[in-house]
């Protein structure tokens, strides 16, 4: 099965007013290449689940830069201060979430589960418009599992199949992510023949299409 | 005087024991790092997917392995990496030992704000309210005040990072318990009457045996 994808093909995954995951933490295990894409697409009305917002014109802030997303649900945007300064003039709306929440809902989308009760958010504003329900004397949010039309993650090693490993910390949201979208786009570094099937992270099964490109940092 | 940083991350690593599990906020509390004694094992968590956290070495940058503000790292010996999903599990499930963060405002009850200032500021919580919430001892690292205004309230004014999670402030100028009976002043600068720390307190303090802070 012929899992590669170019420019092209992955253009045609892409209309406005779509929601797409990316992979990554403050641009570490983030895709640039399929960003840069999504980008030169010029595709509009985005809603982008991402941990955070990137920098300025790097990562996700790259999308946020050039208009294209309208929402952004993430969990800190402060070392991206052109994220800031659109939610304020309400050029984008932003949803913050709790770490830990964002990374559950998402897991629970791709694990076929309704949401999640969790301690995090309770007595505070975070709690607001959520249901609070009472177990064994503590409190706990009931957060709604988080799907997306479109994920875009970023893996260290793939083989052809799209079975994936991860680089160091760059692996965070990407696993997560790679079960909870219809379709899963992968930037991998590295298509090797074959993966020690003990050290696979994400079966291919969850793979639609991979891209072989960019570089991991050490070899730059 | 000291740098009140310095004083306030030599105090903080002197809550840790041997073998905890550790999770030092960005700014100020990664200060903490530096005060720990080369004989004591400690281990650091990174809430981006890490346990094992060392420290920044120019001559080993890669952009593949960071700390929760995005800067290059290292990873100690035995150390080793996960996801987000088991990180929070970590965090959240309670096997954190002691979570050290910064704070714009905490309160008698232990409560804390140190996401957003509506209309100013609103970097978001990333991962302060699940390690707030989570771990097993809390200890807010912060100066006294913000440039002569109190930080230690009656109750918080901005929106909450937790409610009543808070178990000790460590300042440049004094050690506060928090207590369920409210926050008790445990040790002072040496330099500082407690007078002074009243003065710029907002939240009432119980005091009753204050200790000298070593500084």
């Amino acid at each position: 099965m012929n899992k590669m994808i170019d420019k092209k093909a992955f253009i045609n995954h892409l209309k406005d007013g779509m929601s797409i995951m990316v992979g990554g933490f403050m641009t570490c295990g983030t895709p640039e290449i399929l960003i840069d894409w999504v980008f030169e697409s010029n595709v509009k009305h985005l809603t982008i689940i991402c941990n955070d917002a990137g920098y300025p014109n790097e990562g996700v802030g790259k999308l946020i830069r050039s208009g294209q997303v309208d929402t952004l649900i993430a969990s800190h945007i402060g070392l991206n201060p052109e994220a800031g300064e659109k939610m304020g003039v309400g050029l984008m709306k932003v949803q913050l979430v709790p770490q830990g929440t964002l990374v559950e809902q998402i897991r629970a989308y791709g694990a076929g589960l309704g949401g999640i009760l969790t301690p995090t958010g309770t007595h505070t504003i975070v709690e607001d418009g959520k249901k609070v329900i009472r177990l064994h004397d503590t409190d706990y949010l009931l957060e709604e599992a988080l799907g997306a039309d479109l994920a875009l993650i970023k893996a260290h090693q793939t083989d052809h199949l799209g079975n994936l490993t991860y680089s160091k910390t760059a692996r965070n949201f990407n696993p997560m992510m790679a079960t909870a979208a219809k379709v899963v786009v992968c930037q991998a570094t590295h298509l090797v023949h074959e993966i020690d099937p003990e050290v696979v992270i994400t079966p291919h099964i969850f793979v639609k299409h991979v891209f072989i490109g960019g570089q991991t940092h050490d070899e730059s | 005087m000291m740098n009140p940083k310095e004083i306030i991350a030599k105090r903080v690593a002197k809550e840790l024991k041997p073998g905890n599990l550790v999770n030092l906020g960005i700014g100020l509390p990664t200060l903490v790092a530096n005060e720990i004694p080369s004989d004591f094992e400690i281990y650091f968590q990174s809430e981006n997917g890490l346990i094992g956290l060392g420290p920044y070495d120019e001559n080993h940058i890669d952009m593949d392995l960071t700390n929760a503000g995005g800067q290059p790292v290292t990873l100690m010996p035995h150390g080793m990496y996960f996801d987000s999903s088991l990180s929070f599990s970590i965090i959240r499930g309670g096997h954190v030992d002691v979570t050290v963060l910064g704070a714009l405002e905490i309160d008698s009850e232990g409560s804390l704000a140190s996401w957003i200032v509506p209309g100013k500021m609103v970097p978001g919580m990333g991962g302060a309210m699940d390690l707030v919430t989570g771990s097993k001892k809390v200890i807010v690292a912060m100066t006294h005040t913000n440039k002569g205004i109190p930080k230690i309230k009656k109750q918080c004014s901005l929106p909450l990072t937790a409610y009543r999670q808070v178990d000790l402030i460590v300042t440049e100028l004094a050690v506060i318990e928090v207590k369920k009976d409210g926050l008790h002043l445990i040790e002072r600068h040496p330099d500082i009457s407690i007078d002074e720390i009243i003065k710029q307190t907002e939240a009432e303090l119980i005091i009753h045996n204050v200790k000298l802070m070593e500084v």
